[in-house]
């Protein structure tokens, strides 16, 4: 392959493989808390390190790294203070970043301020061998945090007040996953830029959650779909000539449309399969019941019906009796290895 | 005898043993008291109704004993130790008033009841053999051990509470705080309800039921509160908390999607003077 052949791109890849990892990792949770722009934030807040690190010529890598993370422990304690002027804190703290940012990288020495271009928008095929160390161990960081915290961090972002009623600590696990949102963002910085990393975080969690079953599927899901569409973000970015960072996103926003799609195309035909089921059953001389003459299939909380080779399921509703059909429920299964975990 | 009274009374009861210990106790958000000057002792092993209208107080109270409203005055002591204490962490189960479980991605029954079992396992426990049986053995109590797999999503409301139970079971309280469990449940679903708390309580777990009719849960607890405006109205057999106690008349059993709206507010206002003479006739 003509693309493996060049240094920058290796780096390119490796970059990318990292971000597409553990970008939808930390989003899943983002978009479980519906606190999907907490990302977006927190990239304003990192060009304040961007630039502190430009300026002082230092890396700036882990000068954003600091400011994002500060600049996340910042806002949750915000939050936790639960006080109506939190949002303009917030805003302030946003917008305070970006112009922070934008002013010290003009300080910055003649010919350092194009660089801004490549923070906020990624400029993947500059990353140093340096920075993929760095990306690396954040990546490694960032995916044993979920691995070790997950549950509690679901268990956080799915119901915050029942958390704080059997006493997790809501305050820590709400600190250590914005401190995982600022790690992410700083990780994706060359590869999609600050203003387009809550794209990468959110967009394949939300085609996960379309499509799966359970959190713990969502969310290996999306870290699968992350994953292949930053590769091919990038890959095709080499041939087209385009912007890493723009291709990433709009692939992913592709796949999201084209996912919602199919799901929105599957529910229409199941119901309309249903209208015509349940035309059939309008027909129904009688209401299933005792000695109906259909076996019984006790299911749940309620006795399905076994009819004409399907199951019909009563319920009542303004109208009158409705049937839901109900196909054989799985046979339950005993508990194993994996039990509770997302 | 005034409540006062009542309240110098309880003061001398040492309260290491208690369930729920409040003394003089006032409870709210901010610096906004809605509970006021409450003493309750509940013993362990009891079953508690807390009765009251919409915006008595009595949801607030529960709240309180939760860490999820400020204790302003007095003093609430939980399991013997004051709200708030890391002690008590997992011995207090919660189900709270909530319709469904909806979380934006889906989750199936045994991950969002394995969330019930967290505070037991530390800061960074892994799940053990212990653990994953407390887990199932939850979803059993509560009828849905063939359901374990599918997400929550696919399950009807009533089903869905029973989730919300089965989260608190798993961490095998000592104390269990429910709010408004039979609010907008179906018949069906109310009987599950009211034989799993029967057998939760028959175990010794002490029940805490905020309600607005105890009505289906009946069989199951022994003693009301009443709140009103903040204050303790009734204290005493649930029998004697009047018509609040034991009324499900508007509850339509034929009608499996009968919503709590606005209707029983009717039935609620309690500003005549029978709770203050049922009290003084337990004197």
């Amino acid at each position: 392959m003509e693309i493996l052949q060049y240094g920058f791109m290796q780096r390119a890849l490796l970059a990318s493989l990292m971000v597409g990892l553990a970008a939808p990792a930390v989003g899943i949770f983002l978009v479980q808390r519906r606190l999907s722009l907490l990302g977006d934030g927190l990239g304003h807040v990192a060009l304040v390190g961007v630039g502190v690190g430009v300026l002082t010529s230092t890396a700036p890598v882990g000068a954003a790294l600091v400011a994002a993370v500060a600049g996340a422990v910042l806002i949750e304690l915000v939050r936790a203070r639960g006080r109506t002027s939190g949002d303009v804190a917030l805003a302030v703290l946003f917008y305070g970043g970006i112009a922070g940012g934008v002013v010290l990288l003009s300080l910055a020495p003649a010919g350092q301020a194009t660089n801004l271009d490549a923070y906020l928008f990624g400029a993947i095929t500059t990353t140093s061998a340096g920075d993929l160390v760095a990306f690396g161990v954040i990546t490694v960081v960032i995916l044993s945090v979920v691995w070790l915290l997950g549950q509690r961090l679901y268990a956080v972002s799915d119901d915050e007040e029942y958390a704080r009623a059997v006493g997790l600590p809501v305050l820590a696990l709400n600190v250590v996953l914005a401190a995982l949102v600022a790690s992410t963002v700083v990780l994706s910085m060359r590869v999609v830029g600050l203003l387009l990393i809550s794209a990468l975080m959110i967009l394949p969690s939300a085609v996960a959650q379309l499509l799966a079953g359970s959190f713990r599927q969502a969310l290996l899901l999306a870290c699968g779909i992350g994953l292949v569409v930053s590769l091919a973000g990038t890959t095709a970015s080499y041939y087209t000539g385009t912007p890493s960072g723009g291709t990433i996103v709009l692939l992913a926003i592709a796949l999201f449309l084209l996912v919602a799609l199919g799901v929105a195309v599957r529910e229409a035909t199941g119901r309309r399969r249903h209208r015509r089921k349940v035309g059939l059953h309008a027909a129904h001389p009688h209401e299933h019941g005792e000695g109906c003459g259909h076996r019984p299939v006790p299911h749940g909380d309620h006795v399905d019906y076994d009819h004409d080779g399907h199951l019909h399921a009563p319920h009542r509703t303004g109208t009158g009796v409705h049937y839901d059909e109900h196909g054989e429920h799985p046979v339950p299964a005993p508990v194993e290895g994996k039990a509770g975990r997302p | 005898m005034t409540g006062r009274d009542l309240a110098e009374q309880h003061r001398t009861e040492p309260d290491l043993d208690l369930a729920v210990g409040l003394r003089g106790a006032s409870i709210g958000y901010g610096d906004v008291p809605v509970v006021q000057d409450v003493d309750l002792t509940v013993h362990p092993g009891e079953a508690l109704a807390v009765l009251g209208s919409n915006g008595s107080g009595k949801t607030t109270l529960a709240r309180g004993l939760l860490g999820l409203a400020s204790v302003l005055g007095g003093e609430v002591t939980v399991l013997g130790a004051p709200v708030g204490r890391l002690r008590e962490r997992g011995r207090v189960g919660y189900v709270p008033q909530r319709h469904t479980v909806s979380g934006a991605v889906p989750a199936t029954v045994r991950e969002v009841v394995g969330v019930g079992r967290l505070a037991r396992r530390g800061l960074l426990g892994r799940p053990t053999a212990a653990d994953r049986a407390a887990v199932a053995d939850a979803i059993d109590a509560v009828g849905l051990g063939d359901r374990t797999r599918d997400p929550v999503a696919s399950l009807s409301g009533g089903q869905q509470r029973r989730v919300l139970v089965a989260r608190a079971l798993a961490a095998e309280p000592e104390l269990l705080v429910m709010d408004e469990p039979t609010a907008g449940v179906d018949a069906a679903n109310q009987e599950t309800l009211a034989r799993v708390l029967a057998e939760v309580s028959a175990r010794g777990t002490t029940l805490l039921v905020v309600t607005h009719e105890a009505g289906p849960l009946a069989g199951v607890l022994t003693r009301a509160v009443v709140v009103d405006h903040g204050r303790i109205r009734y204290d005493g057999p649930l029998a004697g908390a009047g018509p609040l106690a034991g009324d499900a008349g508007h509850h339509h059993p034929e009608d499996p999607d009968d919503h709590p709206g606005t209707g029983y507010r009717q039935h609620q206002p309690w500003t005549s003077s029978r709770p203050v003479r049922a009290r003084d006739g337990e004197q």
